[in-house]
């Protein structure tokens, strides 16, 4: 074998192979339930039978014991924000004007937190246990997609005592 | 650490499996997965805190989602917190790992479970990506090409004929009749397959797998927890597994090696002597390979469940072979059986596991 | 445990942004050469491979295992390739020993490999889901907001941060395989770079690295065969809790305290702090090293903030110096990322680390957490024969 740089020429270091797969996602008997929800402007949850623990978005199980959520909970519009994060980076694929908040957002009624967006407040202004409430699309563009809520937005009323969501930490 | 006598017996206690189906639309992983767990405990009387150790085998490409193991463990439910692990391999794999856990004595007990999807992505694009990612890959031949150049190989070293993969097919599809879980059955003489249309010359429809979804779950105990456990625990006596290079024209594709060193392994002879074989052996011209590295008598029932050919769940498939050979022991049928797994194009990785009835005295 | 187990080789790649100056399979030769080697031993030495990575999509190779068989010396062998998220590398050497305790092989040789250079990374660790929330604003949105609860639980002031990333980055430039090496690194660079996930600074980020790191395990004949010192395996353990669940504490997993109380039984330490001399830990983002000061019960809840601000997890004068290799803030290939805290502990105990090594080390713990810190495997290892 010839060197390739003794022959003058630069080795190939890099070289492209695009690869590209379409794939059909199942979302699942729980979180079809969700979906359908989000298309109505509603937050559908289920609880476990056996810890009675309420877990919204729903995946079918309980997650520290294993059987499936049986009873749909419908959740309410509003909660309490846990802990959050500033971005202050524009993130790859991301159009929202920076700085803005991720937060932790616990809904009232449910057991499990999830991440969403804060708008309609200064980044600065935000706190842990702060009360949000969601913010639907209109109702000609809901769709069975977490798109549905376009964001939260603070309801103005006191900050929840720490201690009433600790534990979500 | 706990002082524990080295190379204790291990043996298969309890097997469940999803029906194999050609696409779960409505379930997701976690609720495919479930109702096996529940079943595979609940044969035997246990929970998952009767568990030592629970490990898994996937693959995030099938599923098309990084990190797809992580969810999937809801099903089970690990907590308070559990010793668990995952392999990107057949749940095959993953049973081998708690055996080797259970050998060492860290646990008495152990969950193993495997989930595929292979219906959601472009299959045969996805498997493309098993191969040499500078020089095979970017070609994309799709896996049916690749097994279409072994059996070409088989033939034309006169190893076997179209019409001996249409009798493997036949008897497969035939004997899947009896496996309530087989997702291709059906009773149609080879002479009736020879009709088919070529998929990929000399591959005619019948000597393919089907593309299946499916989850299957298996339970080991060590020592006298299995006998505790089962009536007839199907005690492992050897397992080992061995690869090959992936350079497929490295190879001689008409024989298979690897699995000739895992039955060595295994502690298997020059003729495993076995009641029972089941073989992964997804396309119908591999059984006859897997046969003579194994050196099956006409004597041995191979693939009484029906095999790859009727349900192949990839990353479950070779873990179904297990459990379906170990099934024959816990119910009597069979007193010595063999069950194989395989990774990779053309059977590039094998695995063989030996079952008794009969408990090992001591040593590998 | 049965058969007692050694590390006898260890070796890892230079850990740079893009090493294109090799391909997949010659990184992660690159590592396994260098283990041999301090093995004394070739490749028909070893009896079995263990290989472990991240996902699949970081390189675009489906269970890349396949394609390295031979670049491994594995043809005609057992492979096993392991993938348990962040922890990977950890879990993959524990699976590794477990081939030895087990008495199923002698000499095993364990690799760890990511090469995100070849795949584009980003993308693979979020790959649009349609039904999941989408992913706001990466790795770093994720844990932010757990820092920022465990700073409102322990009342930790805002520049502990800081003093892990100038310590672990100074720390780097004696360790020759770092990628980071930033000579100028100061308190005033750390606090003025940009705050990307408030209260995450840019220098309190781990890089994105390529990089391989392997190791040579052995049974005790072997072991006592070999030309250089063994680190003798005294305990190690794996612990998974679920990622989601209600009441989950994220900032003080269940798992990690399970973890760590496991492998300090078997290798009978009752008191962190004082039986263990150096500790490398996975600490992606500079806050959590006090996080896991306590989680491993190096510190008092809410107090692991007190003794990184002490000094004490310094190389230079810190009594339990922490990831004197410069750790996951100065090289993160993923899922080598635990293998090398595995290995760099190996190191200690057999005094091979150079300029980073610790004087006098009896017994040292190396940890990997993977995922939302819900992975968790360690290992404890000691000069004595346990
Ligand atoms: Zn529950």
């Amino acid at each position: 074998m010839t060197d390739a740089t003794s022959t003058g020429q630069e080795p190939v270091a890099i070289m492209e192979s695009p690869i590209h797969v379409d794939y059909r996602f199942t979302a699942g008997l729980a979180q079809s339930r969700f979906l359908k929800g989000l298309s109505q402007g509603r937050f559908l949850g289920q609880r476990c039978p056996r810890c009675h623990k309420v877990y919204v978005p729903p995946r079918g199980s309980c997650p520290t014991d294993g059987v499936p959520t049986t009873d749909e909970v419908e959740l309410s519009n509003q909660g309490t924000v846990t802990t959050y994060c500033v971005v202050n980076v524009p993130f790859q694929g991301q159009s929202i004007e920076i700085p803005y908040i991720c937060a932790q957002i616990l809904l009232d009624g449910a057991n499990l937190a999830f991440m969403g967006l804060i708008q309609e407040i200064a980044a600065d202004q935000v706190r842990m246990g702060m009360r949000v409430e969601a913010v639907w699309v209109p109702p000609e563009e809901l769709g069975p997609t977490m798109a549905s809520v376009r964001h939260f937005r603070p309801t103005g009323e006191p900050d929840a005592d720490y201690e009433s969501f600790k534990e979500y930490l | 650490m706990s002082a524990a006598p080295t190379g204790r017996p291990v043996a298969v206690v309890s097997f469940a499996q999803s029906p194999q189906v050609r696409r779960e639309d409505h379930r997701n992983e976690v609720e495919m997965l479930m109702p096996v767990v529940e079943e595979v405990f609940s044969r035997i009387g246990v929970t998952k805190a009767d568990m030592g150790f629970v490990c898994s085998g996937s693959s995030d490409y099938l599923v098309g989602a990084p990190f797809s193991f992580v969810s999937a463990l809801d099903a089970v439910g690990v907590w308070p917190p559990m010793r668990e692990s995952h392999v990107e391999m057949d749940g095959a794999w993953a049973l081998y790992e708690a055996w080797t856990m259970l050998r060492a004595g860290d646990v008495d007990t152990a969950l193993v479970y495997s989930f595929g999807r292979s219906s959601p992505g472009q299959l045969a694009k996805i498997l493309a990506l098993q191969l040499d990612p500078y020089y095979l890959a970017p070609l994309w031949p799709p896996p049916t090409a690749l097994a279409a150049l072994q059996a070409r190989a088989v033939i034309d070293a006169g190893r076997a004929t179209e019409e001996d993969f249409a009798e493997v097919a036949a008897r497969s599809r035939r004997q899947a009749l009896a496996n309530p879980h087989a997702q291709l059955s059906g009773d149609r003489a080879p002479g009736e397959l020879m009709k088919d249309d070529y998929v990929v010359s000399p591959l005619r429809r019948h000597a393919l797998p089907p593309i299946t979804d499916g989850a299957a779950a298996v339970v080991l105990a060590a020592g006298e927890r299995a006998t505790e456990l089962c009536d007839r625990p199907a005690w492992i006596t050897g397992i080992d597994h061995r690869i090959e290079t992936h350079a497929l024209g490295a190879r001689d594709l008409t024989s298979s090696p690897s699995t000739t060193l895992a039955a060595r392994g295994a502690g298997l002879g020059e003729r495993a002597a076995v009641d029972v074989a089941e073989l992964h052996a997804p396309y119908a011209h591999q059984e006859l390979i897997l046969r003579d590295a194994l050196g099956l008598g006409a004597e041995v029932s191979v693939n009484p469940s029906g095999g790859a050919l009727a349900a192949n769940a990839l990353m479950v498939a070779g873990l179904i072979r297990i459990g379906e050979a170990a099934q024959r022991i816990m119910d009597g049928s069979a007193a010595r059986a063999l069950a194989h797994a395989t990774s990779g194009p053309c059977l590039q990785q094998n695995l063989v596991c030996a079952l008794a009835a009969e408990t090992p005295s001591g040593g590998r | 445990m049965a058969e007692r187990c050694a590390v006898i080789g260890a070796g890892q790649t230079k850990h740079a942004a893009k090493r294109e100056d090799v391909s997949i399979a010659g990184l992660v030769r690159e590592a396994a050469e260098r283990a041999l080697e301090d093995a004394a031993m070739d490749w028909g030495d070893i009896d079995a491979v263990v290989i472990g990575k991240a996902p699949d999509m970081f390189e675009g190779v489906m269970m890349p295992e396949l394609y390295l068989a031979p670049a491994l010396g594995a043809v005609g062998k057992p492979m096993v390739r392991v993938h348990t998220a962040g922890s990977v590398g950890g879990s993959t050497a524990i699976v590794a020993a477990h081939l030895v305790t087990s008495g199923v092989h002698r000499r095993v040789l364990t690799v760890a490999f990511e090469k995100q250079s070849d795949s584009d990374a980003m993308w693979a660790l979020s790959v649009p889901q349609p039904f999941s929330a989408p992913l706001l604003a990466g790795a770093g949105g994720y844990f932010a907001p757990i820092i920022r609860a465990y700073m409102r639980r322990s009342g930790a002031p805002d520049h502990i941060g800081i003093v892990v990333a100038v310590k672990d980055r100074k720390q780097a430039l004696k360790n020759p395989y770092a990628h980071l090496h930033i000579e100028d690194i100061s308190f005033e660079m750390v606090r003025d770079s940009i705050m990307l996930w408030d209260p995450i600074r840019y220098l309190e980020t781990c890089p994105s690295s390529d990089g391989a790191a392997a190791m040579v395990l052995a049974d005790e004949d072997c072991a006592a065969a070999s030309p250089r010192r063994p680190a003798w395996v005294h305990g190690m353990a794996m612990r998974s809790e679920p990622t989601m669940f209600a009441g989950r504490d994220q900032v003080n997993p269940q798992a990690g305290r399970d973890c760590a109380a496991d492998v300090y039984a078997q290798a009978g330490i009752t008191d962190p702090r004082s039986q263990i001399d150096v500790a490398e830990v996975y600490v992606p983002f500079s806050w959590y090293e006090p996080m896991w000061l306590e989680n491993l019960g190096f510190a008092p809840d809410g107090e692991g903030w007190k003794l990184t601000d002490s000094g004490a997890t310094a190389l230079d004068g810190g009594d339990i110096p922490w990831n004197c290799s410069g750790g996951v803030l100065s090289s993160n290939p993923i899922g080598a990322s635990g293998m090398l805290r595995f290995l760099e502990v190996a190191l200690q105990v057999r005094g091979q680390a150079g300029a980073h090594q610790v004087d006098g080390v009896r017994r040292a713990l190396g940890h990997a957490y993977g995922g939302g810190s819900q992975f968790f495997s360690m290992w404890v290892l000691g000069t004595e024969k346990p």
